[in-house]
């Protein structure tokens, strides 16, 4: 287990870190999920070693890392863009940690072989950095980071710096890579399907808080307030309300919409719709309160939409059946 | 820009000419004026107790400069990239003040610090002799070479970033092992031009050396000062023109070992062009 505890980090007067506290339990993979600028690599780093925290603790497996250095802490870090060591061959680059700490020559090799395999690499193991595509040089990475046994594997937006198809084979490949080797893992990422798809707790960071910890349902279907709400998915403001584009109901019948409100407390708003889009399966029905003059989305099945017989300029009723209040703090769910 | 043939034609003329006029040309004479009368003749010039003097210190003096301003070099653009203190600027200026002064100047500079009237003239009453003598010459070869290391190392330093050795310490490298395994292979490049570029001018320093070399052929004259001393005080313009060349064939030598160096070591950069395969 990780465990960070009451962590401040300062960049002359401004906050990165603002008394962060935060358990990642072991074997888990946990991302740390926030807007660029909201922390992550520097949470990261602290955990690492390679950024000194200015208050606060960080506990690795029960051990105050505190004051170790990032040699001494049983890491494993890979960067988003690779910092692969351009000078030496992907065989070099894997052996290093284990170079560095001296194993016999059979053992390097041995090691060093499976991860190849592991990563897919092992045709490519006498290559140079330089003659790999970004999704090799990434594996490459891992497999240097993995071959040194290390206790917490840490990854600083591993796939950014890669394309949307590479990532997401990357990603997957990742998934399956911890369901057989458990290492603790912590992912940093600002896109949160990526960490919905791979990482079985989440952490949301903003401006250098932790806003909200949890499974990625528990914070996709009860999100702690609306900047979690918004980050894990898309969001429709209805006056001071929140919700899901896929939980809005739209009823044509106003008496009936008001009949469900009433039983349920929640309010019912008037839209027109503005347009429809039909996305395969689904139809995205684009709708505008004319009194306020704000627009929003809603998410119907393809039988809900026929049902309905729309058209641009129709008026409807708006019904949430799951709601986040947009002002307080409290976590107000209704539904 | 888009040139017709004959105005590119007629630049690369000009290019050449220019070049032929300016290095060839008078590199070509000295060549022509040295090996004419004969390879023996070249040999027994370079073989008097003067030039054999003259060749050792020149080596001499290359054998410290070089190391100092390796060690020295690389600390400094370590410092001037990875610093944050204020007068990293002052400090990046003063790198360059070899560049800016004459010489000559330094010379002057020289005595007046370190001759017997000078602020560590003390030391020549204890016997330590710095001026007109071997240390002089060092202290004004380090002077005027200082800059070169430094400045081929720093943009590498830069490009590089620090990444791979942050890298390198979560593996478990200490400090020393990240320097030797990441950081200098890394910079080796820059390092090694570096290192041309003081050996070159290390042999062929006048203006600072004469000012602090006692002079005596086969005591404290480099092979620089052997060329001038022969063909103006000696007036023996055919042994000028063989040190020149043996000067030349030093410079060349230290060129192609560096390269040959370089080129025994396996690196990214010597690898073919990336043949980028799907991932
Ligand atoms: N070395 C640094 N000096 C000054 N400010 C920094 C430094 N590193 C990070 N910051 C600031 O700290 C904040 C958090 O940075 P970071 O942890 O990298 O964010 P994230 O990884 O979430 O994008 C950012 O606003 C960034 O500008
Ligand atoms: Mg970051």
């Amino acid at each position: 287990m990780i465990r960070v505890t009451h962590a401040h980090k300062a960049y002359g007067t401004f906050a990165a870190l603002d008394d962060v506290s935060l358990d990642i339990p072991s074997g888990s993979l946990t991302a740390l999920l926030g807007p660029s600028g909201s922390g992550k690599s520097t949470l990261l780093r602290a955990i690492a070693g390679l950024e000194h925290l200015d208050e606060g603790a960080v506990l690795i497996a029960g051990e105050d890392v505190t004051h170790l250095p990032p040699q001494k802490r049983g890491i494993g870090f890979v960067f988003q863009h690779y910092a692969a060591f351009k000078h030496m061959t992907v065989r070099d680059n894997v052996a290093f940690g284990l170079v560095i700490r001296k194993r016999p020559k059979s053992e390097i090799n041995r090691r060093v072989d499976e991860l190849l395999e592991v990563v897919g690499l092992a045709g490519f193991q006498h290559r140079y950095p330089a003659q790999l595509s970004g999704g090799q040089r990434q594996r490459m990475a891992l497999a240097r980071a993995l071959a040194v046994d290390p206790q917490v594997l840490l990854l600083d937006e591993p796939f950014g710096a890669l394309d949307a198809k590479v990532r997401d084979d990357l990603r997957r490949w990742l998934r399956r890579l911890h369901d057989e080797v458990h290492v603790t893992t912590v992912l940093v990422t600002h896109d949160q399907e990526e960490a919905l798809d791979v990482a079985d707790r989440i952490a949301v960071l903003n401006a250098g808080r932790i806003e909200q910890v949890g499974s990625p349902e528990e914070l996709y279907e009860n999100p702690a307030n609306p900047f979690v709400m918004s980050f894990l998915g898309s969001v429709s403001r209805l006056g001071d309300t929140l919700a899901r584009p896929h939980d809005l109901r739209l009823e044509r019948d106003a008496s009936r919409a008001h009949a469900e409100a009433d039983a349920s407390g929640v309010p019912v708003t008037e839209a027109e719709v503005d347009r429809l889009v039909r996305l395969g399966f689904e139809v995205r029905v684009e709708l505008r309160q004319p009194e306020a003059d704000e627009s929003f989305f809603a998410q119907l099945t393809r039988d809900e939409a026929a049902d309905l017989d729309l058209r641009v300029g129709d008026t409807v009723w708006v019904r949430p059946t799951r709601t986040l209040a947009g002002t307080g703090d409290v976590p107000a769910l209704a539904g | 820009m888009i040139l017709t043939t004959p105005a590119k034609l007629a630049l690369r003329v000009v290019a050449l000419v220019y070049l032929a006029v300016l290095l060839a040309f008078p590199i070509l004479t000295i060549l022509w004026r040295t090996f004419a009368p004969g390879l023996d003749v070249f040999w027994a010039s370079i073989r008097t107790p003067a030039a054999i003097s003259a060749l050792n210190l020149s080596l001499l003096i290359v054998a410290i400069v070089v190391p100092l301003n390796v060690v020295f070099g690389v600390v400094t653009a370590l410092v001037l990239v990875r610093g944050r203190f204020p007068g990293r600027r002052l400090l990046s200026g003063v790198v360059d003040l070899p560049f800016a002064v004459s010489p000559i100047v330094v010379g002057v500079a020289l005595i007046m610090l370190w001759g017997s009237q000078g602020w560590f003239g003390g030391l020549e009453t204890l016997g330590i002799r710095v001026i007109f003598s071997v240390p002089g010459m060092v202290i004004a070869t380090i002077f005027v070479t200082l800059p070169f290391v430094v400045r081929e190392v720093e943009p590498v330093l830069r490009e590089i970033g620090t990444e791979q050795e942050q890298a390198a310490t979560t593996l478990g490298a200490s400090g020393w092992q990240t320097f030797s395994r990441i950081t200098l292979p890394a910079i080796r490049w820059g390092l090694t031009y570096g290192i041309v570029l003081t050996v070159a001018r290390a042999l062929g320093e006048f203006g600072a050396v004469i000012m602090v070399s006692s002079g005596f052929p086969g005591v404290s004259q480099t092979l620089t000062l052997l060329v001038h001393s022969r063909y103006i005080d000696d007036h023996n313009t055919y042994g000028a023109y063989a040190a020149a060349t043996l000067l030349m064939m030093i410079a060349i030598v230290t060129l192609l070992l560096m390269t040959l160096l370089d080129r025994k070591r396996p690196a990214a950069h010597f690898a073919p062009t990336p043949a980028r395969s799907h991932s």
